[in-house]
């Protein structure tokens, strides 16, 4: 077990599909001779040369719709899109097309590829670039739609979605690209050929248990997940407040009994997003939750997401906006008050 | 092109009848470009469409019952009834599908001949498409892939001279559709759609020079149809005049007057055809009658290629967690 970044598992994991399979392609701006844009694919044009990490001009609709097209024959093609909001110009292709082609002609054409891209702000990219679309993907029937927020997680969800023969979108974050975790299955010498452990691929449509606790449930995913194990820990360490944090990191599908069972029996929950509040993923885990174990709820589900603006440029009002660990505490403080709730040590 | 033409009446009448459903466009007029292409390709090259398509799918080698059973939407249709008039498919005659959002089948199409590239294949991919479709954006971003990485692909135009009501000239600053090809430096061919051996000859023109040389082709096929864009379209924007002129240059017309002229074909063999065509037509819809609708219980059969844990299989006023 080594412990590594996200983006190294990411890196790691494409280099291993693509020796295991030849079918793996990859096609992306910037992905090959400048190594990609936050340099996932480094070094991988120098080692499965051109035929298999292809640039493509910047043309989003046009090379994600190849990429479904190479899929119907066969390849199995690893788009990246610089960031999720250029992926907006290939949404037609993914909506349209890879989530339909399979039901739509009865079985008979299966699209295998995976659309690779980051989200999230923070980043003092501004409007048009600091943006989360989990939920306009997510919505899409025929999609599969995963946000990884731990690098053993990018590993294992990125080994599944290569292997899955439907469309999967795989949503990453600016801000975990140098998170590091313990990866099952990787580390030491990168380019070893070795069979990795049998268990390190994650199945999509599976929420985890990140911490267990007893009296509240958070749910989460993508980076917000590992801000929710953060506080989590915190709570229990220093007011002895126990608290079950679930990282959904699957959006499509959606692993509805994991989430109620947790609510269950903690019977409190807090939603926190780093999308949008309204209509997004967060209302959606709310819903379930209302619907699933309203009989076992002591207080309101609260929401916690970023503000509904476009995203501004300065550093502290950008900041403002964004959704931090000091809302979910205050969110979480107020859920337990409403309950009633004491914690069983206080300082 | 005969039973093209009579398959396409005969859906205009089932559609009144009420038997097919949704939007339906038909290939009235244009069955030179449905067999032309067909013919001008090999079977085991690939074909992506528009959602004007049934006659290609019968030109392709499909045969026409179960073409007729999906524009019925039942179970035994090319698409199990899932897909409908403007989705019609067929793995083993390489019909990769018809397509209806405008353009959307272009960087599919690009994308088949991608991997036939990678694959090391010989196959060679043709993309029908509708004279506006030139104007959308994915059009442009496809030739110049295929042409910056000589792809096996062949863009067929079929020109009929409107997008829905709107004329060539009104919706493409280039009228002449094939010039289009030079911004991208591939070819690009007018061919006159109303001679089905002429369109023949220029597609697998283009066809073979994409299989041996991987260069693209952009065809502009000038073809007319004879009734409106679709089914329910009353066509009022075309004149009286034009549509005189068009009937007089009616493609099925043309190729059994040139059989005669060469002593190919008399009336009563065309009669014996006609009396055949109406036979198969007649059987196709006897099929789709009588071809079980789809069972409801099977609303999700075809959700995901790949089973995972916790798919959605709910329907309406049911939990989705159950």
């Amino acid at each position: 077990m080594a412990v590594i970044t996200y983006r190294q598992a990411l890196h790691d994991t494409l280099a291993e599909e693509m020796r295991r399979d030849p079918s793996v392609v990859l096609l992306g701006e910037e992905i090959g001779l400048f190594e990609g844009s936050y340099k996932i694919t480094a070094g991988l044009l120098k080692e499965f040369g051109p035929d298999r990490v292809m640039d493509t001009p910047i043309a989003e609709e046009g090379f994600v719709g190849a990429a479904i097209g190479a899929a119907m024959l066969g390849l199995r093609p690893v788009v990246e899109i610089m960031t999720v909001n250029f992926s907006l110009l290939a949404i037609d292709q993914m909506v349209n097309h890879a989530a339909k082609i399979h039901y739509m002609f009865g079985g008979q054409s299966r699209v295998p590829m995976v659309l690779r891209t980051p989200e999230g702000g923070g980043q003092q990219l501004a409007a048009t670039h600091s943006q989360n679309f989990s939920a306009w993907y997510a919505y899409v029937p025929g999609l599969k739609v995963v946000a990884p927020a731990t690098p053993a997680d990018a590993r294992g969800l990125l080994k599944a979605s290569i292997r899955d023969d439907d469309p999967v979108v795989f949503l990453e974050n600016l801000a975990l690209y140098n998170t590091k975790g313990e990866v099952p299955g990787l580390g030491g010498n990168s380019t070893s050929e070795r069979q990795p452990p049998p268990d390190d691929v994650v199945p999509i449509g599976t929420a985890a248990v990140m911490k267990q606790g007893s009296d509240l449930t958070l749910l989460a995913y993508s980076r917000m997940s590992v801000v929710a194990l953060e506080v989590a820990r915190r709570l229990e360490q220093e007011q002895g407040i126990s608290i079950e944090v679930i990282d959904v990191r699957s959006l499509r599908p959606l692993d509805r009994p994991t989430l109620i069972e947790s609510v269950k029996k903690t019977s409190r929950c807090v939603v926190i997003e780093e999308d949008w509040y309204s209509y997004g993923v967060g209302a959606e885990l709310v819903a379930t939750i209302q619907e699933g174990a309203f009989d076992y709820l002591d207080a309101p589900i609260k929401r916690v997401a970023q503000a509904e603006v476009p995203l501004p440029y300065a550093k502290v009002m950008e900041q403002a906006a964004l959704p931090k660990a000091q809302n979910l505490v205050e969110s979480i403080k107020a859920t337990l008050d409403a309950s009633g709730y004491r914690a069983r040590t206080t300082r | 092109m005969l039973l093209i033409r009579r398959f396409e009446e005969k859906t205009a009448e089932m559609y009144q009848r009420a038997k097919i459903g949704g939007y339906c466009h038909l290939n009235l007029g244009e069955e030179a470009t449905c067999v032309g292409l067909a013919a001008g390709m090999r079977p085991t090259d690939y074909l992506f469409t528009n959602y004007r398509e049934h006659g290609y799918a019968i030109a392709r080698g499909i045969e026409p019952e179960p073409v007729m059973a999906e524009l019925f939407g039942r179970e035994g249709g090319v698409a199990h009834g899932r897909g409908g008039s403007m989705h019609l498919f067929s793995a083993e005659k390489r019909l990769m599908g018809g397509y209806a959002i405008v353009g959307g089948q272009i960087p599919l199409a690009t994308g088949a001949g991608l991997a036939i590239r990678r694959k090391g294949e010989n196959d060679v991919v043709v993309c029908q498409m509708g004279d506006a479709t030139t104007n959308i954006g994915a059009f442009h971003e496809s030739l110049n892939l295929a042409a910056l990485w000589k792809l096996p692909v062949v863009y067929v135009i079929i020109n009929n001279g409107f997008g829905m009501g709107t004329s060539v000239e009104a919706g493409s600053s280039v009228a002449a559709l094939h010039e289009k090809a030079c911004a991208y430096g591939i070819p690009g061919v007018e061919v006159d759609g109303n001679d089905v051996i002429i369109v023949r000859d220029a597609i697998r023109e283009a066809v073979e020079r994409a299989r041996s040389e991987r260069i693209p082709t952009l065809m502009n096929i000038k073809s007319y149809r004879l009734r409106g864009h679709s089914v329910v379209d009353p066509d009022r924007y075309r004149s009286e005049q034009y549509l005189q002129r068009i009937r007089g240059l009616d493609p099925v017309a043309r190729l059994a007057d040139q059989l005669k002229r060469d002593g190919i074909l008399d009336d009563e063999a065309l009669e014996q055809l006609e009396t055949e065509v109406e036979r198969e037509v007649d059987a196709a819809v006897e099929f789709a009658d009588d071809s079980p609708e789809p069972d409801p219980k099977k609303l999700f059969e075809f959700s995901y290629a790949t089973e995972v844990p916790n798919q959605p299989s709910a329907l309406p006023g049911q939990d989705p967690w159950r």
